[in-house]
């Protein structure tokens, strides 16, 4: 599904160039939920910003689903985006003047599916994630953990194929934590592919692989015996 | 572009964000009612400074002659001028090609005219059929002087309006005789109105002859009175005219021998000169007046592009995230100046009607000597109209280019 190999990406501060990523070699396979993990510093989120296209490397490839991601202008970026993947992001990043369902529907209303659609996939969504009754509430009107459960109904309307999570739970308390690794599990288990970003080793733990990075290398890439979040719970 | 989705978009955003909305509409729906007012009443300035000069042909010469004030090659001061009917006719024949109109007057003041038992005092002008349209006069009814009026000296008169409800009423005056100086009988022919109003319609005119005779006149005149031919070309006419105007003051000084420094003996008026200062007053006043609109308009658009790059800082994460999410540069730019152009149409739209609104409400009651009915009209509504739109566009344009710009892990890093 991702096959990245070689990857550079230096940023140039005042006259100084900071090497990032200095040549990662890496893949996912469809299916897989993988945990990248590493200190701040360490080139975590630059590799996560490349593979959700919002920013591009340097040197190497990457081939997403068989295409090759390559050259984009801001057009065939956003269409890619929209096309074959959907984030995930710490401080959720909804829409406040939009309600739950416009919120899920937003990525469709950038694919052009007609509002009618729209609304009745994105019922389908939240009730996947359990907030149907809260379809006409603000963002403000929720929980955090009610946020982010709505913000992976965002990511899931789009159907992509790949889920982006940047630090998912960083902002919850354990317990909610571990409701939202409960969620992300049961959509692995659908078999979607989803990438987590986490410096937290018990997050880590609930993934089937962790990829842990170092001064922008990856140092070790091993996979785990699955610990399930409801168990915590 | 035009697609109902994205229309409900803005909507959306607008619903829920009414304070921001109203602010902008406001500034904008301002300029703009200030705008249709400022050219409302410099139509209404326009149109009283008209009505004010137009009373008679703006393209006259009268020329008068009175007493000299200085003495001059060994003549006294305080020698009464007269012109006589050969200065006109040899006025006439030199000018022919420039005239339009002529005549020459005779007047006394204050001749007392009777119809049966009622009686006034008014003006008296002997002039020949062309003083008609030099007074911009309109007859009401019957006609105005002939020639064969004046070559055969008829007791016939023409009289103003005014003059015609002093002393007939509701009677009808044609035909009907009245008396002047307790002297002579003379036969109603016409009645006229005057632009210039009441005070221009109580004069009395009978033929240039007939004056001399029953005024005792003898060959002896007042004053001239020419309109010049009206080229296409205003600057031109009005340069034809005062070089016409001077070469008579020259003739007249010197026939009668007058001090070139001696104002007061002879004049000669020429109204297109004046008319080209009151045009060039009207101009200025209306070059003024859309300066300060358009200073106005530009203020406004500054406003609106102000509260439009504030909201694109204020959803900078929104549309980073929009961004994140499939939205293109192109959408995001039309989605902003979407919502730029609907606001200021619709609050423009709002003002322009406010504006002429009051106009056709307050306009019609003012009528005041240099204001009279100001109104804007069709073709200045939508030059605004278009304006708006145009502004509209500007002031969302560089705050959507902004937006387009914006890089989606910037605005969601910016926490």
């Amino acid at each position: 599904m991702i096959e990245i190999s070689n990857l550079h990406k230096s940023y140039k501060t005042g006259s100084n160039y900071l090497h990032v990523l200095k040549g990662i070699d890496f893949s996912v396979k469809e299916g897989e939920l993988v945990a990248i993990m590493g200190s701040s510093g360490s080139g975590k989120s630059t590799l996560l910003n490349i593979l959700g296209m919002l920013d591009e490397a340097d040197e190497g490839s990457y081939v997403l689903d068989g295409v090759p991601i390559k050259n984009l202008n801001e057009k065939i970026a956003a269409k890619y985006r929209n096309k074959f993947l959907g984030f995930i992001f710490q401080s959720f990043n909804l829409i406040s003047y939009k309600n739950a369902m416009d919120n899920v529907a937003l990525p469709l209303y950038y694919q052009k599916v007609g509002r009618r659609e729209r609304d009745e996939r994105a019922m389908h969504y939240l009730e996947k994630v359990g907030l149907a009754d809260w379809a006409d509430h603000l963002p403000n009107q929720l929980s955090g953990g009610q946020k982010q459960r709505v913000a992976i109904a965002r990511a899931l309307a789009s159907d992509p194929k790949v889920l982006l999570a940047d630090e998912p739970t960083g902002a919850l308390d354990t317990k909610t934590s571990y409701e939202v690794m409960d969620l992300i599990q049961g959509i692995n288990e659908e078999g979607r592919t989803i990438l987590v970003v986490t410096h937290e080793p018990d997050i880590a733990q609930m993934t089937k692989r962790i990829v842990n990075l170092k001064d922008g290398r990856i140092i070790d890439d091993t996979l785990v015996d699955q610990v399930k979040a409801l168990s915590h719970v | 572009m035009f697609n109902i989705e994205s229309w409900q978009e803005i909507f959306d955003t607008i619903r829920k964000n009414k304070l921001r909305t109203f602010l902008t509409a406001i500034s904008v729906a301002s300029g703009i009612f200030i705008l249709v007012i400022l050219l409302g009443f410099n139509s209404g300035i326009a149109n009283g400074v008209r009505s004010q000069f137009e009373q008679d042909a703006t393209n006259r010469i009268v020329v008068s002659t009175r007493t000299t004030t200085k003495g001059y090659k060994g003549l006294n001061p305080g020698r009464r001028l007269k012109m006589r009917n050969a200065d006109y006719e040899n006025f006439n024949r030199k000018y022919e090609d420039q005239i339009e109109y002529k005549t020459s007057l005779f007047n006394t003041w204050g001749g007392q005219v009777n119809y049966q038992d009622k009686q006034g005092s008014y003006r008296i002008e002997g002039a020949f059929p062309d003083q008609q349209f030099i007074e911009n006069a309109d007859l009401t009814s019957g006609r105005f002087l002939s020639e064969v009026d004046v070559k055969e000296s008829r007791k016939v008169a023409v009289l103003g309006y005014q003059m015609k409800q002093d002393l007939f009423k509701d009677e009808d005056p044609i035909g009907k005789t009245i008396r002047v100086n307790n002297d002579v009988n003379f036969n109603v022919i016409g009645v006229y109105t005057d632009p210039g109003g009441s005070r221009e319609e109580t004069r009395l005119f009978i033929p240039m002859t007939t004056a001399q005779q029953v005024f005792r006149a003898g060959d002896t005149i007042n004053r001239i009175a020419y309109t010049v031919k009206m080229s296409e070309n205003f600057d031109e006419a009005v340069a034809t005219s005062a070089a016409m105007a001077a070469s008579i003051e020259q003739d007249l000084r010197e026939k009668f021998v007058v001090a070139p420094d001696d104002r007061s003996a002879i004049r000669v008026f020429d109204t297109l000169e004046e008319a080209k200062k009151i045009y060039g007053l009207i101009d200025r006043i209306r070059a003024v007046f859309w300066f300060i609109g358009i200073g106005t308009i530009v203020a406004g658009v500054v406003g609106v592009g102000n509260i439009m790059l504030i909201i694109v800082k204020e959803r900078t994460k929104e549309i980073g995230i929009r961004k994140a999410l499939g939205a293109l540069p192109n959408t995001i730019i039309w989605m902003v100046l979407q919502e730029s152009i609907f606001i200021t149409a619709i609050a423009g739209l709002l003002g322009l009607f406010a504006g002429v609104g009051l106009l056709e409400i307050v306009g019609p009651m003012i009528e005041q000597d240099f204001i009279r009915f100001p109104k804007v009209d069709f073709n200045t509504s939508i030059t605004t109209v278009v304006i708006l739109i145009v502004a509209g566009t500007l002031a969302g344009y560089i705050p959507a280019r902004r937006a387009a710009n914006i890089k989606p892990i910037d605005a969601l890093r910016d926490e």
